[in-house]
C-alpha cells in the first residue's frame, strides 16, 4: 500500500513537466504550428529560471523564497517565450519548414540549457553545487493542514505550486478551445488557415500568440524540473527526452489537454517502474526503461489505425500559410 | 493613390510576393550573406559571455578546427560522418518521409559494430572483421528503418513520432549492452575496444588515419547521387515524396517504395554508426550518435537534398563546431558551447531561404 | 444625397510576377441591382473579386464603397465595409458545425453561447426560406448544403453586397432555380450582388447588367437587356466563335468495358458507388453526369484499378482475342496485359501529373518502366514532351519548366497529350475542361472526337450539361453513387438529367 502511494506520487511528480510540455504543444498545434523545439524550449525555460534564482540568492543577504519563486517564474516565462517567438518569426514571418526549424531549435535549447547550466555550476564550485535553496522550498512548499491528511493528503495534497497549476493551466486551455470564440478561431486556423483567414481572422496573430503562449507554457515544465523535481540544481542533459514524450502525448491525448493530464501521469508512471518492479537486474532495468517509448510507438501504431474526423490532428499542421498562394 | 486616402487606413508598407524563378547565383549570394550575419551574431555572442576580442575569438576557432594537422583531420572526419548521415536521409526526405531516427539508427549500427569488435575481435582476419562490420551495422541501421517504414505503409502511422521514439529505444538498447560489455567493470562505460591489436579499427590508408573514412563516404555520395538522379528507383522515390495519389496512378507500388527506400536510408545510418566506432571513436556509449542525426536532417534540407551542397554545409557546420570547441576550453567555457553556436548559425540559414522564395516589395510613395 | 453606387473600382491592377491578372480594371456595382461579371476561365473575374473581399491587394487602382474611397487590407476590412463573398471553393472548416462556422472570427462575448446563435440563425434562414441545420457538421453535407452555409454566413455578417462566385458549377438545374429566387428575394430586399459566372444562359436570366472581363482586361458593362448570347461570347473571346461541337455517329461500336453491380467504399467506410452498372463501346463518348461527389471519381478510378473495389465486376473486352476480368487489379497489372486505360483525372497536378516535375519528367509517369533495369529514360519522354508542345501548341518555356509554372489550360493539353500518346483503347476524361479558356476549351472537345473516331471508348465525367449534351452520345446520370440511368444524349433534356441527378427513388444517406 505504501509502496503504491509512493509510486503514485513519484508518477504524478514524473508527469507534471511533460503535461506543461503536451499542454502547450497542443496549444501550438491547435494554431496549425508543429513545435519540434518544445524540447529545446524546456531546457532554456528550465536554466532561465534557475539562474534568475541562483543570481537573487547569491545576490541578496536573506532571500525570500517567495520573491525568489517570482523571479524564477519570470526569467523561466521569459526565455521560454522567446523560444517560442523565435520558432514563429522563423515560420510564420519567414515560412521556413516548421520541423527543421523546431530541430534547431531544440538542437539549440538543449545547448543553451547545458551551456549555462555547466556554467553556474562552475560558478557554484562544481557539478551538482547549484544551489538555491530558499526558491526551491518555496516551489516544493506543500498545502498546509491539507497535506497532513493520511493517505488522501499524500495522494492530493503533497504536491508543490506547479503540480496544481499544469492540472489547471489543462483544464482551462480545454475550456479556451472548446468554449470560447478565440479557442474556436484558434481551432479553425488549424484547420484551414485560408478559411480562418477570409473569415476575418488575423492568422498570424493567432499563429503567433498561441506559438509564443504554447511555449511558454511547457517551459514551465522545465521550471518544474529544475526546482520541484530536482530541489533547485541543474544536470547537464538531466531533463533528458521528457520534451519528447510531451510531443507524443499530444498525440494520445487527441489533442485536448484534459486528455493529457491522466496520459502524463501513466507516462509517470511508466518511466520510473523499473525502480519499483521487483526482481529486475541491472540489465533487465534497463530493458524496462524502454516502456514509456515502445508504449508510445504501440499507442501510434493504435491511433493511426481509427479513423474519426474530430479526433485527427489539426488539418494544416506542420503547413506554412501565404495568403496569396495562388 | 494614397493621397486620397484622407482616413487613419494605411496601406502595408511592406508586403512579400512568391518569386517565380531565381538565379543560382542570387540564391547562394543570400546564402553567404546568411552566413556572413550568422558569423557576426555569433560573434557578438562570444564576446558578450567572453568579455573578448572578436578577432581573437574567431581566429581561434580557425586554429581549432584547422590550426594543426591533427585538428584539421578530425574536422576532416567529424565532417565525413555527418555527411555520411546526410547523404542517408536524403532518399527518405526526398519521399517526405520524415525520418527523425537517424540517431537511433545510427547508434544500432554502432552497437552492432561494438559486438563484432569485442566478440570476434580475435576470431577474424581484420580485413574480414571489417567487411563483417560493414553488412553488420547496415543491417542494424536497416532493420531499425525498416519498422516505422512498414507500419507507415501499412497503417501511415505518424512516421516522426515512431522514428524519434525509436531513437530512445536504441538508446536503451545500447545501455543494456553496456551493463555486459562495460571496461572497466563498474564504469559504466566501455572504454577503448581493442586497444592492443586494433581490432576492427578502420586501418590507416596511404599513411593518412581516416583515409578510409573519406574513400568510403566519397563512394557513398557519389553513389546516392547517381541514384536519386538517374535510376528508376529514384524516380519512384521522388514521385512519391511529391504526391502518393500520382504515384498509385503511374503504377508505382508505394509501400513496397517506402520500405525499400527507408531500408537503404536506415542501411547508410548504420554504417555512419561503424564509421563513429570503427573509424573513430573505438567505444560506444548513448552519445556516440550526439544530435548529429538531428543535424544532418537540417544538413540534407538546406543542401535541398543535393550531396555535393551537402559536403560544403557540413564541412561549414562542423568546422565551427570543432573551432568553437576549441575556443570553449581556451576560454574556459562548457563544449556545448558549440551547440549555441551551431543553432544560431542554423537559424540563420534556414531563415535566409526565405529571401530565396519570396520576394520583399517596399511600397513606394505616389505623390506625383 | 445617398449614393446609387455600392461600389467602385478605378483603374485597379493586379500582378502576380510577371503574369498581369487585372489591368487597370474600371466597374460599378449599383445598389439593389444584380450585376454578373463575366469572362473565361483565368479573364480574372476572381482575382478581381478577392480585391474586394481582402484576400488580395490592389498593385494600382482605387476601390470605393457607397461613395467613398476606402483601404481594403484583409477580409475583415471588408466585412465591415458590408462586403461578403461566396467563394467557389468553400471556405468551410469541415470539422465544425454550421453555426459555429457562421460565427467564425466574429466578435462578441468571449465566451461562446451556442444556443442563442442557433436561434439567431434559425431565425435569418427563416425570413430568406432556407433550410438549414445550424447544429449539423460540415463534413455531412451536401454541396448546396454548404452553399447555404456560405450565403447564411455573409447574412449573418449583416453584409448588403454579395458576391458569388461560379455559384451555379455544382448545383443541379432544380438547385439552381432555387438559389436564383433566392437572390431576387434578396435584390428586393435592397441588397446589390454581383455573380460571377462564365455561363451565358444564367447572366441573361438573372442579371440586370453584365460587365465582361477578357484577359485581365475590362471590356464594357452592358444592361441584360440589350445583350444577346452572341454579343456577349464575342465581348468575352474577342471575336466571333461558333459554339458548336461536331457530334459525329459513332461507328464500329463495339462493346470495350462492362461494369456488373460495382461497389465501393471510401476512405471513411461510406458507401461512394453502389451497385453500378455500365457499358462503354468503341467509337462513341459515354457521357457521366451528377452532383459532384456522387461517385464520378470511384467510378473512373475502379476502371483504372486505383480504387479498392468490394464486390462486382469489370470486364475488358479487347478489339481481338478473350476477354479480360480487369476488377481486383491494380493499375500495374492491368498494364501488363497490354491494355491501355488512359486516365485524365480530375485532380490534375494532384495525380495526373506532378507540378514541381518539368514536362519530360511527367511524360515518365507513364512510360519510366521501360528500358534498362537500373537506369530511367528520359531520352524518349522528352521527345514525346517536345511533340506535345508542338502538336497541341502549349506555350511554355520549355521542355525542363516545372509542369505547375504554366496556365491550366497548358497543363490540361499536357495531361491529355500524354494519355492519347498512348494510344489507348478506353480513354477515360473527368472534367476536361475545368479552369479551362473556350479556345483551349474546344482544343479539347476536338481532341475528344478524334479519339472517338479512332474508334476509342471515351468516357467523360463533365459538370456543364449543356456542354455533355452537345458533346455525348449516351450520358449515365449518377445519383448517389447509384447510376440513376443511361439516356441517349441526343434526345434527353437538361431538366430530365437534373431530376435523375436529385430524383427521390433512393435513400440518400439510409444505408451509409
Amino acid at each position: 500500500m505504501n509502496l503504491l502511494l509512493t509510486f503514485i506520487q513519484k508518477a504524478i511528480g514524473q508527469g507534471v513537466a511533460i503535461l506543461f510540455g503536451a499542454t502547450g504543444e497542443i496549444v501550438t498545434e491547435k494554431s496549425g504550428n508543429l513545435n519540434l523545439g518544445i524540447p529545446g524550449i524546456m531546457y532554456m525555460g528550465g536554466i532561465a529560471g534557475l539562474m534568475g534564482a541562483f543570481f537573487y540568492e547569491n545576490g541578496t543577504e536573506n532571500p525570500n523564497g517567495f520573491v525568489g519563486f517570482l523571479i524564477a517564474i519570470v526569467c523561466t516565462l521569459a526565455a521560454s517565450a522567446l523560444g517560442g517567438l523565435l520558432y514563429s518569426f522563423l515560420t510564420i514571418t519567414l515560412r521556413a519548414n516548421q520541423n527543421v526549424v523546431g530541430l534547431a531549435l531544440t538542437t539549440f535549447g538543449v545547448g543553451f540549457g547545458n551551456f549555462f547550466g555547466g556554467s553556474i555550476s562552475k560558478l557554484a564550485g562544481g557539478v551538482g553545487q547549484i544551489s538555491v535553496k530558499t526558491t526551491a522550498e518555496a516551489f516544493r512548499a506543500q498545502i498546509p493542514v491539507l497535506s497532513e491528511i493520511p493517505v488522501v493528503g499524500d495522494l492530493l495534497f503533497s504536491y508543490g505550486f506547479l503540480t496544481y497549476l499544469s492540472v489547471v493551466i489543462a483544464l482551462g486551455m480545454t475550456y479556451f478551445l472548446k468554449r470560447t470564440r478565440k479557442g474556436l478561431n484558434l481551432r479553425a486556423i488549424g484547420e484551414d488557415p485560408a478559411t480562418a483567414d477570409a473569415a476575418g481572422i488575423n492568422v498570424s496573430r493567432y499563429k503567433y500568440v498561441a506559438t509564443v503562449t504554447g511555449a511558454a507554457i511547457a517551459g514551465i515544465g522545465g521550471l518544474y524540473f529544475v526546482m520541484e523535481y530536482l530541489g533547485g540544481t541543474w544536470s547537464n542533459n538531466g531533463f533528458g527526452d521528457r520534451g519528447w514524450l510531451a510531443i507524443a502525448l499530444v498525440i494520445l491525448a487527441l489533442w485536448n489537454p484534459a486528455n493529457a493530464i491522466w496520459g502524463s501521469f501513466v507516462f509517470g508512471g511508466l518511466y520510473i517502474l523499473y525502480i519499483y518492479l521487483p526482481g529486475l537486474t541491472r540489465a533487465t532495468q534497463e530493458l524496462c526503461k524502454m516502456l514509456p517509448y515502445v508504449v508510445t510507438i504501440v499507442v501510434l501504431v493504435i491511433t493511426s489505425k481509427r479513423n474519426k474526423q474530430e479526433n485527427q490532428p489539426p488539418a494544416s499542421l506542420g503547413e506554412a500559410y501565404f495568403r496569396e498562394d495562388r | 493613390m494614397s493621397r486620397e486616402v484622407t482616413v487613419a487606413k494605411r496601406e502595408p508598407v511592406v508586403r512579400m510576393a512568391k518569386r517565380d524563378t531565381i538565379s543560382r547565383g542570387k540564391a547562394w549570394g543570400i546564402r553567404l550573406i546568411a552566413v556572413l550575419l550568422s558569423l557576426v551574431t555569433a560573434a557578438v555572442v562570444i564576446v558578450a559571455i567572453t568579455k573578448q576580442n572578436p578577432v581573437e575569438v574567431y581566429l581561434g576557432i580557425v586554429d581549432g578546427a584547422v590550426g594543426t594537422n591533427r585538428r584539421a583531420w578530425v574536422t576532416i572526419r567529424e565532417t565525413v560522418v555527418l555527411l555520411c548521415i546526410a547523404i542517408g536521409l536524403t532518399p527518405a526526405f526526398k519521399m517526405k518521409f520524415w525520418n527523425i531516427g537517424a540517431e537511433g539508427q545510427i547508434l544500432m549500427g554502432g552497437a552492432a559494430t561494438a559486438a563484432l569488435m569485442i566478440y570476434a575481435g580475435d576470431a577474424l582476419p581484420n580485413w574480414l572483421l571489417l567487411i563483417v562490420i560493414f553488412i553488420a551495422s547496415a543491417a542494424a541501421g536497416m532493420v531499425w528503418g525498416l519498422i516505422p517504414a512498414i507500419f507507415k505503409a501499412k497503417y501511415n502511422t505518424n512516421e516522426t513520432l515512431f522514428t524519434l521514439m525509436l531513437n530512445y529505444v536504441a538508446m536503451q538498447v545500447v545501455t543494456f549492452c553496456i551493463v555486459f560489455w562495460e571496461n572497466p567493470a563498474g564504469s559504466n562505460t566501455v572504454g577503448i575496444i581493442g586497444a592492443a591489436g586494433q581490432k576492427g579499427w578502420f586501418p590507416p590508408v596511404l599513411g593518412i588515419t581516416y583515409g578510409l573514412n573519406v574513400i568510403l563516404v566519397a563512394v557513398l555520395t557519389v553513389g546516392i547521387y547517381i541514384y536519386m538522379k538517374y535510376s528508376k528507383h529514384g524516380y519512384e522515390i521522388s514521385v512519391v515524396g511529391e504526391s502518393q495519389n500520382t504515384a498509385r496512378y503511374a503504377g508505382i507500388n508505394v509501400k513496397r517504395v517506402i520500405i525499400r527506400t527507408m531500408m537503404l536510408s536506415g542501411a547508410i545510418c548504420g554504417f555512419a554508426g561503424c564509421l563513429i566506432v570503427s573509424g573513430a571513436s573505438h567505444t560506444i556509449s548513448t552519445s556516440t550518435a550526439g544530435g548529429r542525426g538531428f543535424t544532418a536532417i537540417i544538413v540534407a534540407w538546406m543542401s535541398k537534398f543535393n550531396p555535393f551542397a551537402m559536403i560544403l554545409v557540413s564541412a561549414f557546420l562542423v568546422f565551427m563546431q570543432q573551432g568553437s570547441i576549441q575556443i570553449a576550453s581556451q576560454f574556459g567555457l562548457n563544449e556545448n558551447a558549440s551547440d549555441i553556436i551551431t543553432g544560431i548559425l542554423l537559424f540563420f540559414l534556414i531563415g535566409c531561404e526565405f529571401f530565396i522564395n519570396y520576394r520583399l516589395e517596399f511600397r513606394k510613395n505616389r505623390n506625383a | 444625397m445617398e449614393p446609387v453606387n455600392a461600389i467602385e473600382l478605378k483603374g485597379v491592377t493586379k500582378r502576380f510576377g510577371e503574369v498581369t491578372a487585372n489591368d487597370n480594371v474600371n466597374l460599378t456595382v449599383r445598389k439593389g441591382e444584380i450585376l454578373s461579371i463575366l469572362g473565361e476561365n483565368g479573364s480574372g473575374k476572381t482575382t478581381l473579386m478577392n480585391m474586394l473581399s481582402g484576400i488580395y491587394f490592389p498593385d494600382e487602382g482605387e476601390i470605393r464603397v457607397n461613395g467613398e474611397t476606402v483601404t481594403i487590407r484583409s477580409p475583415k476590412d471588408s466585412f465591415a465595409l458590408g462586403i461578403g463573398m461566396i467563394h467557389q471553393h468553400f471556405k468551410l472548416i469541415q470539422i465544425l458545425t454550421a453555426a459555429e462556422n457562421i460565427i467564425l472570427g466574429l466578435p462578441g462575448s468571449g465566451r461562446l453561447n451556442m444556443k442563442q446563435v442557433e436561434r439567431e440563425i434559425a431565425e435569418l434562414t427563416a425570413r430568406y426560406g432556407f433550410d438549414l441545420n445550424p447544429a449539423q457538421k460540415i463534413y455531412d453535407m451536401s454541396v448546396s448544403q454548404k452553399q447555404t452555409v456560405e450565403i447564411v454566413k455573409v447574412l449573418y455578417r449583416g453584409a448588403d453586397i454579395l458576391i458569388l462566385d461560379e455559384p451555379t458549377a455544382v448545383l443541379t438545374p432544380q438547385e439552381t432555380e432555387k438559389l436564383f429566387a433566392v437572390l431576387r428575394n434578396m435584390r428586393e430586399a435592397g441588397k446589390s450582388i454581383i455573380i460571377i459566372t462564365h455561363k451565358l444562359n444564367e447572366v441573361l436570366e438573372l442579371s440586370d447588367r453584365v460587365a465582361v472581363l477578357r484577359k485581365g482586361k475590362y471590356i464594357d458593362t452592358v444592361p441584360t437587356k440589350e445583350a444577346t448570347v452572341e454579343s456577349l461570347t464575342e465581348m468575352m473571346v474577342g471575336e466571333k466563335v461558333t459554339l458548336d461541337i461536331h457530334r459525329t455517329k459513332p461507328e464500329g461500336v463495339k462493346k470495350r468495358i462492362e461494369m456488373r453491380g460495382i461497389t465501393c467504399r471510401n476512405k471513411e467506410g461510406l458507401k461512394v458507388l453502389k451497385e453500378a452498372s455500365f457499358d462503354a463501346y468503341s467509337g462513341e463518348i459515354l457521357g457521366v453526369a451528377g452532383i459532384s461527389g456522387s461517385g464520378q471519381k470511384e467510378l473512373l478510378e475502379s476502371v483504372a484499378g486505383l480504387q479498392p473495389i468490394e464486390s462486382g465486376e469489370i470486364l475488358y473486352y479487347p478489339p481481338e482475342g478473350a476477354t479480360e476480368k480487369i476488377s481486383g487489379m491494380k493499375a500495374e497489372d492491368i498494364k501488363k496485359l497490354g491494355i491501355t486505360l488512359s486516365f485524365v483525372p480530375e485532380d490534375r497536378l494532384g495525380m495526373g501529373l506532378v507540378g514541381s516535375m518539368d514536362l519530360t519528367d511527367n511524360m515518365m509517369i507513364r512510360s519510366y518502366k521501360e528500358g534498362g533495369k537500373f537506369f530511367a529514360d528520359r531520352k524518349k519522354p522528352k521527345k514525346l514532351a517536345e511533340e506535345i508542345v508542338s502538336q497541341l501548341e502549349v506555350v511554355t518555356p520549355g521542355v525542363d519548366t516545372p509542369v505547375s509554372r504554366l496556365s491550366g489550360g497548358n497543363v490540361q493539353k499536357i495531361l491529355v497529350g500524354r494519355e492519347i500518346a498512348g494510344n489507348p483503347t478506353v480513354l477515360m476524361v473527368a472534367y476536361p475542361v475545368r479552369g479551362l479558356d473556350i479556345n483551349s476549351s474546344y482544343t479539347i472537345y476536338n481532341l475528344l472526337n478524334e479519339q472517338k473516331k479512332k474508334g476509342v471508348a471515351v468516357i467523360c465525367v463533365g459538370e456543364d450539361l449543356d456542354v455533355l449534351l452537345a458533346l455525348c452520345d449516351k450520358i449515365l446520370v449518377l445519383n448517389s453513387g447509384r447510376v440513376a440511368g443511361i439516356v441517349d444524349a441526343r434526345s434527353t433534356t437538361k431538366e430530365e438529367l437534373g431530376l435523375m441527378m436529385t430524383g427521390d427513388g433512393e435513400e440518400k444517406k439510409a444505408d451509409e
